[in-house]
C-alpha cells in the first residue's frame, strides 16, 4: 500500500513538473505569436515539427520514446526571424538491477532558440542559443521527420561540445552562389552556460561548403575549438552527392578529435521505375549506413564509445502520404567489448501550418 | 579477427548488391516512360512560372527532405526564409523559390 501512494505521489510530482515546464514553453510561444499578431501585416509565422513513436531494441533491451519535436518560426519586419526548436518525451525502459516491469523518464527542453538578423545578400547574423555548425548531422539531419534513421551516426558528437548547442553568435551566409557553383560559410562563438535550458560550453568554429548544381555535390570542412577543460581542436569534412534524376543520395562524414576519430556514410535510394515516387514501390526507402569510430587514447571526453567500434545498419523506411514516414532498421554492431545487434522501429508525422490565418504573399 | 571477418562479409555483401540494384534500376528505368518525381518535383504550377525555382529546390532542398505535402502559400515567406538561414540560401534563390511557390 505504501509502495502504491509512494508510486502515485511520484506520478503526481513528475506529472506537475512536467506541466510546469510545459507551460513555460507554451507562455513563450504565446507571447511571441501574440506580439506579432498585433505587429503589421507580414509574412504568417509558422508551426512546424515532428511526432513519433519510436522502439528500440538494443541488446535485448527494448525502449519506446513517444517524442514531439515542434518547431516555430515568426518572421518580424522584413530582415528579422525568430525561430526555435523543442523537445518533449518520455522514454519507458526495462528497470534496473534486476526490478521487473518498465520504468519510465521524461525530457522537455528547447533544442534552439535564436534570432536571425539579414543584414544583406551574403551576411545573416544570428544570435541566442543555436545548433553548432559542425559537419552536417547536427543541423541538417537532427530532426526527426528528417533522418533516415531513429539514431544518429556513432561519431555525431566530435565537434559538438558536448551540448550540441552554442550560446553566443553567428555569422553565415551565401558568399558566392553562381550557376555552376556556390560557396556559403558558417563561424560562430559560444560563452559558457550552465542554465538548464541552455546549456553550452566556450567554444568557436565555423564551416565552409563547395557546392556544384550540376554535379550535385557537396563538400565541406569544418573546425571547432574548446575553448575551456581539455581545450581539444575538433576537423570535420564531409561530402553528399546527389546523382541526377536517380533516386540515389550519399551521404559521408568525417570527424576527428584529439581523442577518437569516426566516420559514416549513409545511401538512400527510391525508385521511379514503377510508378514513379507516389506509388505503392516508389514510397519503399532501402538506407544503408556503414560507421567505425576509433579511440586514439582512453581520455573519453567526446561521447564516442570507449572502444574501437564498427557499426552496419540496414534499413527499410516507408513514405506514407501526408508527411508520414515508417521507419524500421536492423543494426549489427562490433566492438572489442561485445557485439549486438539493434532494432529499430518507428513512425513519424511531420506537421507544417501557419500559426494563424494570414494573407498570402 | 572473428569480427573483422564478419564485418569484411557485410561489406562484400554490400558491394555485390549495391551495383546489381542499381543496374535493374537503370534497366528498369529505360524499359519504362519517366514517371513525375514527387521528392523533387514540388507543387505543380505553371511551367513558365519560374523553372530557375524549381531547379533550386530540385539542387538544394531536395539534398536534405522532400517536399512537405500541401503546405499553406501563406507561410511559404516565412518557410523560406527560415530555410536561407538554415541551409545558408543565397537571397536570389530565396526569392526564386518564393516566386515558385507563390507564381
Amino acid at each position: 500500500m505504501a509502495r502504491v501512494i509512494s508510486m502515485q505521489r511520484c506520478f503526481l510530482e513528475s506529472f506537475f513538473l512536467k506541466t510546469a515546464c510545459l507551460s513555460k514553453v507554451c507562455l513563450v510561444a504565446l507571447a511571441v505569436l501574440w506580439g506579432l499578431a498585433r505587429a503589421s501585416a507580414q509574412d504568417v509565422p509558422l508551426l512546424s515539427g515532428g511526432v513519433g513513436f519510436l522502439t528500440s531494441t538494443n541488446a535485448g533491451n527494448t525502449n519506446y520514446l513517444p517524442i514531439i519535436e515542434p518547431l516555430l518560426a515568426a518572421p518580424i519586419g522584413q530582415h528579422v526571424l525568430v525561430e526555435s526548436r523543442a523537445a518533449l518525451l518520455e522514454t519507458f525502459a526495462p528497470g534496473t538491477n534486476g526490478q521487473p516491469g518498465y520504468g519510465h523518464s521524461h525530457f522537455v527542453g528547447l533544442t534552439y532558440l535564436q534570432g536571425d538578423y539579414l543584414a544583406s545578400r551574403h551576411l545573416t547574423v544570428v544570435g541566442g542559443s543555436f545548433l553548432i555548425p559542425f559537419a552536417t548531422y547536427n543541423e541538417r539531419l537532427s530532426p526527426i521527420w528528417i533522418g533516415n534513421f531513429q539514431d544518429g551516426p556513432l561519431s555525431t558528437s566530435l565537434g559538438l561540445m558536448s551540448t550540441g548547442t552554442g550560446l553566443g553568435g553567428m555569422l553565415r551566409g551565401s558568399a558566392i552562389a553562381t550557376s555552376r557553383y556556390s560557396i556559403d560559410y558558417t563561424g560562430y562563438f559560444s560563452a559558457r552556460s550552465a542554465n538548464t535550458q541552455f546549456n553550452a560550453d566556450r567554444s568557436a568554429g565555423g564551416r565552409a561548403n563547395l557546392y556544384l548544381p550540376g554535379e550535385r555535390l557537396e563538400v565541406g570542412f569544418s573546425y571547432g575549438r574548446l575553448l575551456q577543460g581539455s581545450h581539444e581542436n575538433f576537423y570535420g569534412t564531409h561530402v553528399w552527392w546527389e546523382p541526377k534524376d536517380e533516386g540515389l543520395r550519399l551521404r559521408s562524414e568525417f570527424a576527428r578529435g584529439q581523442h577518437a576519430e569516426g566516420y559514416w556514410v549513409e545511401a538512400d535510394y527510391r525508385t521511379q521505375a514503377f510508378g514513379g515516387l507516389d506509388s505503392w514501390v516508389g514510397r519503399i526507402e532501402p538506407v544503408f549506413r556503414i560507421q567505425q569510430t576509433f579511440r586514439r587514447d582512453n581520455i573519453a571526453s567526446d561521447g564516442l564509445p570507449a572502444q574501437d567500434t564498427q557499426r552496419a545498419d540496414f534499413g527499410l523506411d516507408y513514405n506514407l502520404p501526408h508527411n508520414t514516414r515508417i521507419l524500421t532498421s536492423y543494426a549489427r554492431q562490433f566492438s572489442a567489448s561485445n557485439n549486438h545487434n539493434v532494432w529499430e522501429t518507428g513512425i513519424v508525422y511531420r506537421f507544417l501550418f501557419p500559426a494563424w490565418k494570414g494573407k498570402s504573399r | 579477427m572473428r569480427r573483422t571477418s564478419h564485418f569484411v562479409c557485410v561489406l562484400a555483401l554490400v558491394a555485390v548488391f549495391a551495383p546489381v540494384l542499381y543496374a535493374v534500376q537503370l534497366a528498369a528505368q529505360n524499359t519504362s516512360s519517366s514517371m513525375p518525381d514527387k521528392r523533387r518535383e514540388a507543387p505543380k504550377k505553371p511551367a513558365n512560372a519560374v523553372m530557375g525555382g524549381e531547379q533550386i529546390f530540385q539542387s538544394n532542398c531536395a539534398r536534405c527532405h522532400a517536399v512537405p505535402e500541401g503546405f499553406s502559400p501563406r507561410i511559404s515567406g516565412t518557410l523560406l526564409r527560415h530555410m536561407r538561414v538554415r541551409a545558408n540560401l543565397s537571397q536570389h534563390d530565396e526569392r526564386e523559390l518564393l516566386h515558385f511557390f507563390n507564381p
